[in-house]
């Protein structure tokens, strides 16, 4: 098994490393290289995957990696329920998204440079999945912060994908700070950095030490998973083609944090207020980004910030302690968050490069497959019954309920309603009603190619049954059952409150429907003018439509101080004191060279002079001695 | 070859082919003499090899005068590589200034017999006769372009100062012949021994060191340095820079770490100033100048002071890492003189910094070639300039001369100063006026292909060369 773990994040170097080293002449011919490396990876990642399922596990170095006195680390795989799960959902989400670049990034001049980033970007990720212990874990953390700011800044000579690169690098290192003190305080406090010796020796810290050492992996967390109060990022990182965006909110990137948290909750437990952190974390940014989702206008904000919004979801989940219903959710979430942005792409594709719904409408007609798929979805991720985003969400609720986590459970319940009602007005502005946009727009409209409507086929049909793996019986889920020798199945320790499991699941049903009619009922049942959709007309309107403002405020707080520093540092220190000094002492030994110059006069006889004092100086030393 | 010569092979064969060009000169053509010029190319590869061959040998010749060892043998190795790249950068040289005379080349192979020469000497006589074949050569050769009033002057100075010091090298070598009733090296070691501190032994040292100190052009016997490579050719400045200055070094280190032993913390305390004083004059001047030659002949000066720290340290450390320098130091200075002479501007040498604003945009591979022999000569990593330095630094802390390490380790960075002054004309500033043009040689290229070869060889793997050096140095330890 070893040689096959290895070879799984062997493929995506190799294509990187063939299309960043020969890209000039693979040209654009670079996805024969990356797209089947991507393939391999996937096949053998099910494999892999197999042989877990057989009860197989596997822990194995690579090489030894540093060794400095006491301190000795290796690249360690490891290979359990929980990472073949991910490897399997990196790699086949991965792979579908590379297929359908093909068709999307056609002809763009950085056609294999694109091409080496995505490989980088699943590489690092399957890495960060294998890590077997902290430091791996950091060092491919940080890997995926850099491919995430080469994508979103892919199109760098646009000045806002290179501003929202930047911004994307600048939020994450904040979280990635405390990630990085999070790991040496670890190291200080148990002397390792291996999973499994941290796990089973999780019991010497005190809480407090675990709760300090939580919350410092956990504001890394934040930061790549987008949570408050480091949400900002994301939206912005929509400038990067649309795959990219994919591959961020679906298989990479985002879920990094989730899985982490996910990975390290034995220490979240140890500290338990770590956890609850987690969960209210999770839980007020659910509500939050779904807000702020309603009143968008470009299709791919509104994607963005439901992204925000279900990654709360999943930190609720891991936050109660149903760690296999977070995870089950960062799945079904990745295929129909993948989905969705392939079809808006597929949709961004048809228009030209619009990506404003109020130019949109009426697409429906033209572009079956896509809307087909769309549809299904938008339908998983409002949580509508079969689709597998009703299993995963409802187990969530259904956790936060049963914990008596009620006001938890209250805030994600209007957030799913608001989720059905956001999803459901981009699916009726965007496919239904009248179109919106120019004449001649309109003409060309058309179906994208086979190689791009395949992966939303795959995507779509993912959707429709991977719910399955999560219906819920007594012994809980068959997905929690898999994951139940890593993540520890969910315990019910409530029990306080009145309805039953099945009364959850209809009320479910109920709110999503709701949210589905009320968006038709806004958006769908009259005709509508551009112009009138988002514009605002209340100040709860405007809040929501300017993202409460909290760019602005981070603008008033941070940035404008810290350039405001950085100015004064970079003028009338650096440039006053530091070169002061350098200037200073070059002046001096100029200065110095100058008159020693004047030494050399071109006289032969000045320099038979020197040369008869020099020898009486040493003769005259040798005989003082 | 008759059995008692083998050990001499090197200095047969470079001998022997300076017979041949001699005989050869006289031969038709007249106008082209190129031809000299290969056939004695041919002979220097032919001694590199055979001193090569001879590695691990161990012999003596003409009653003792004359020795083989492994330290001869390195600085034969040493020699030969800096003469062969100023021979292959001569061949188109000559031509383009129009003194293609066979003269050169028979006076170059003279210079080289003298150097080699040095190297094998066991006898204060033999050194003396090695340093006047090797000097008189190169006065001649430094004049070489004598219709230039620069040639003339270069030639005039090199000469009246070198006679100098001579002087005083001989008069050196009669006090410790007075003192010690002998001239072979190993024999007034044990006069050395026995007669503790006769005043006139260490008064014969001290003039031997003015003699050498001329040689290498550590200060105060320096000034001749910048006049001289600023008039002569600019091969010959490389050969003066590199091969006359190992050759000089090979008498120094053998004079003193073998049979001034005994004396070693009198010359210490001595070579410690002289070192201090050689970098920080060489580096600090050579800020002021903005001609390259002038600045490569003050750049040698301080490099000399660097190898001096290492003389200073002592033992196979130091003495290893000198030798180790000088092949380093010679590779990244003939290298760095060989991009000059390829370079003209409107007819004339490209020798101010001027000249080579812009260079880069125009000719990137030769202004990055020039650039890395002066970041070797700087010495940053993965240049050989960084693995000489740091042995020659290393020993001299193990040591426990820690401040001349420090002073050393200054001296460099004040050295990147006017190194990088060049590299920031060449990437930074745009050409104005007349373009700067790389004469069409490949045997120059070829030379600076070879000495870039070296800078990165020496970098990249020092370990085996150094471990050569160190067991070079071996035999004068014992």
């Amino acid at each position: 098994m070893s040689k096959t773990v290895w070879l799984i994040p062997f493929f995506p170097l190799l294509g990187t490393l063939l299309n960043a080293l020969f890209g000039r002449w693979i040209g654009r011919h670079a996805h024969w290289i990356a797209v089947p490396a991507l393939g391999c990876s996937f096949l053998l990642s099910c494999a892999v995957f197999l042989k877990v399922w057989r009860g197989e596990t596997f822990t194995g170095d690579l090489f030894p990696w540093i060794q400095a006195g006491a301190f000795t680390t290796a690249v360690t795989a490891l290979v359990d329920p929980l990472s073949a799960v991910m490897l399997v959902a990196v790699t086949g989400v991965g792979f579908l998204i590379h297929l359908y670049s093909v068709g999307y990034m056609h002809g763009d001049s950085g056609y294999a440079r694109y091409f080496a980033y995505l490989n980088l970007f699943v590489f690092s990720m399957v890495m960060l999945v294998l890590a077997g212990n902290f430091l791996v874990l950091y060092v491919f953390w940080e890997a995926v912060g850099l491919c995430s700011y080469l994508l979103i800044g892919f199109w760098y000579t646009r000045r806002s994908a290179a501003d929202a690169g930047k911004k994307a690098f600048i939020v994450n290192r904040v979280g990635d700070t405390g990630f990085a003190l999070g790991v040496m305080y670890l190291w200080v406090a148990l002397g390792t950095l291996d999973y499994g010796a941290v796990f089973s020796r999780v019991g010497a810290l005190s809480p407090a030490t675990a709760t300090v050492i939580a919350l410092l992996l956990f504001l890394g967390a934040c930061g790549k998973s987008a949570q408050l109060p480091l949400h900002v990022w994301l939206p912005d990182a929509m400038e990067g083609p649309t795959p990219v965006s994919a591959l961020i909110h679906a298989a990479t990137m985002v879920t990094a944090g989730v899985y982490m948290v996910a990975r390290s909750h034995a220490l979240f437990e140890r500290s338990g207020v770590a956890l609850d952190v987690v969960a209210w974390v999770g839980g007020i940014t659910a509500l939050f980004a779904a807000t702020i989702g309603l009143a968008q206008t470009d299709i791919k904000r509104v994607l963005a910030y439901s992204t925000i919004s279900q990654l709360g979801y999943m930190f609720v989940g891991v936050g109660v302690g149903a760690y296999a219903a977070g995870i089950f959710h960062l799945i079904t979430h990745a295929f129909f968050k993948a989905l969705l942005f392939l079809g808006a792409g597929s949709v961004i594709h048809a228009l030209g490069g619009e990506q404003d719904l109020r130019k949109m409408g009426g697409l429906a007609p033209r572009m079956i497959p896509t809307t087909v798929t769309f549809l299904v979805g938008a339908a998983g991720l409002a949580g509508l019954p079969p689709f597998a985003g009703f299993f995963s969400k409802d187990e969530i609720l259904a956790s936060a309920y049963h914990r008596d986590q009620f006001w938890l459970w209250g805030l994600l319940l209007v957030g799913a309603f608001l989720t059905a009602v956001y999803i459901f007005r981009v699916v009726f502005l965007a496919f239904f009603g009248g179109p919106r946009m120019s004449k001649q727009i309109a003409q060309h409209v058309h179906e994208s190619p086979l190689v791009m409507t395949f992966p939303l086929g795959a995507l779509a049909l993912l959707t429709a049954v991977a719910g399955v793996v999560g219906i819920p019986s007594a012994q809980g889920t068959a997905f929690a059952r898999f994951l139940s020798p890593v993540l520890p199945l969910a315990e019910e320790t409530g029990g306080h409150g009145a309805l039953s499991a099945y009364a959850l699941l209809i009320l479910s049903v109920i709110v999503a429907v709701a949210g589905v009619l009320l968006a038709w009922l806004l958006y769908s049942s009259r005709p509508l003018s551009a112009e009138a959709i988002g514009r605002p007309r209340t100040w709860l309107h405007a809040l929501v439509f300017n993202k409460y403002y909290v760019d602005e405020l981070y603008g008033v707080l941070f940035v404008r101080p810290l350039l405001r520093i950085a100015g004064f540092c970079a003028s009338a220190f650096d440039l006053g004191f530091v070169d002061g000094i350098v200037n200073g002492v070059g002046r001096l030994v100029v200065g110095w060279a100058g008159s020693m110059r004047r030494l050399q006069t071109g006289y032969v006889m000045n320099y038979a002079l020197a040369t008869l004092l020099g020898a009486v100086a040493i003769v005259g030393f040798f005989l003082s001695r | 070859m008759d059995a008692a010569l083998l050990p001499l092979a090197p200095l047969v064969v470079v001998a022997g082919t300076t017979v041949v060009l001699i005989l050869l000169d006289l031969l038709p053509p007249r106008t082209s003499k190129v031809h000299l010029g290969v056939v004695a190319l041919v002979g220097i590869v032919a001694t590199l090899v055979s001193a090569l061959f001879l590695w691990g040998r161990a012999g003596r010749a003409f009653s003792g005068v004359v020795v083989l060892d492994n330290f001869a043998l390195f600085f034969d190795v040493v020699i030969c590589y800096a003469v062969a790249l100023v021979l292959l950068l001569s061949l188109d040289y000559l031509r383009r200034n129009g003194m293609e005379r066979g003269e050169y080349y028979i006076l170059v192979l003279f210079a080289t017999l003298g150097m080699l020469l040095m190297a094998h000497a066991a006898d204060l006589i033999v050194i003396f006769l090695a340093l006047e074949l090797m000097s008189l050569s190169l006065y001649v050769l430094a004049g070489f372009f004598q219709a230039r009033l620069t040639a003339a002057e270069s030639a005039m100075k090199y000469f009246l100062l070198g006679a100098f010091a001579t002087g005083f090298f001989v008069y050196g070598i009669a006090l410790i012949y007075g003192a010690a009733g002998t001239t072979a090296l190993d024999r007034v070691g044990a006069a050395l021994g026995s007669a503790t501190r006769d005043p006139l032994l260490l008064i014969g040292l001290g003039l031997l060191l003015v003699g050498f100190g001329f040689k290498i052009s550590s200060v105060p016997f320096h000034m001749w340095a910048p006049d001289v490579y600023e008039g002569a050719p600019t091969s010959v400045a490389a050969l003066i820079a590199t091969g006359s200055k190992a050759a000089g070094f090979a008498g120094l280190l053998r004079v003193l770490l073998s049979t001034f032993r005994g004396a070693q913390p009198d010359w210490t305390a001595l070579l410690w100033v002289l070192a201090v004083l050689t970098m920080t004059v060489g580096n600090v001047v050579a800020i002021a100048q903005s001609n390259l030659k002038r600045m490569l002949a003050y750049s040698s000066i301080a490099h000399v002071g660097y190898m001096l720290v290492g003389v200073v340290a002592g033992g196979p450390l130091g003495a290893g890492g000198v030798l180790f320098y000088l092949l380093v130091y010679s590779f990244a200075t003939a290298g760095a003189f060989g991009v000059i002479l390829l370079l003209e501007r409107g007819r004339q040498e490209a020798v101010n910094q001027d000249d080579y604003g812009g260079l880069a945009a125009r000719h990137p591979v030769l202004a990055l070639t020039l650039a890395l022999f002066l970041l070797s000569l700087i010495g940053m990593p993965p240049t050989a300039g960084f693995a000489g330095k740091f042995y020659l630094f290393g020993a001299a802390v193990r040591s426990g001369y820690i401040w001349l390490a420090v002073i050393a380790v200054l001296n460099s960075a004040v050295a990147a100063y006017y190194y990088l002054r060049v590299i920031v004309y060449m990437y930074m500033r745009d050409q104005e006026g007349v373009p700067t043009e790389p004469a069409p040689s490949f045997a120059g290229r070829l030379a600076l292909g070879i000495a870039l070869w070296g800078v990165f060889q020496l970098g990249l793997m020092p370990a085996p060369v150094l471990d050569l050096a160190q067991a070079a140095v071996a035999p004068l330890l014992r």
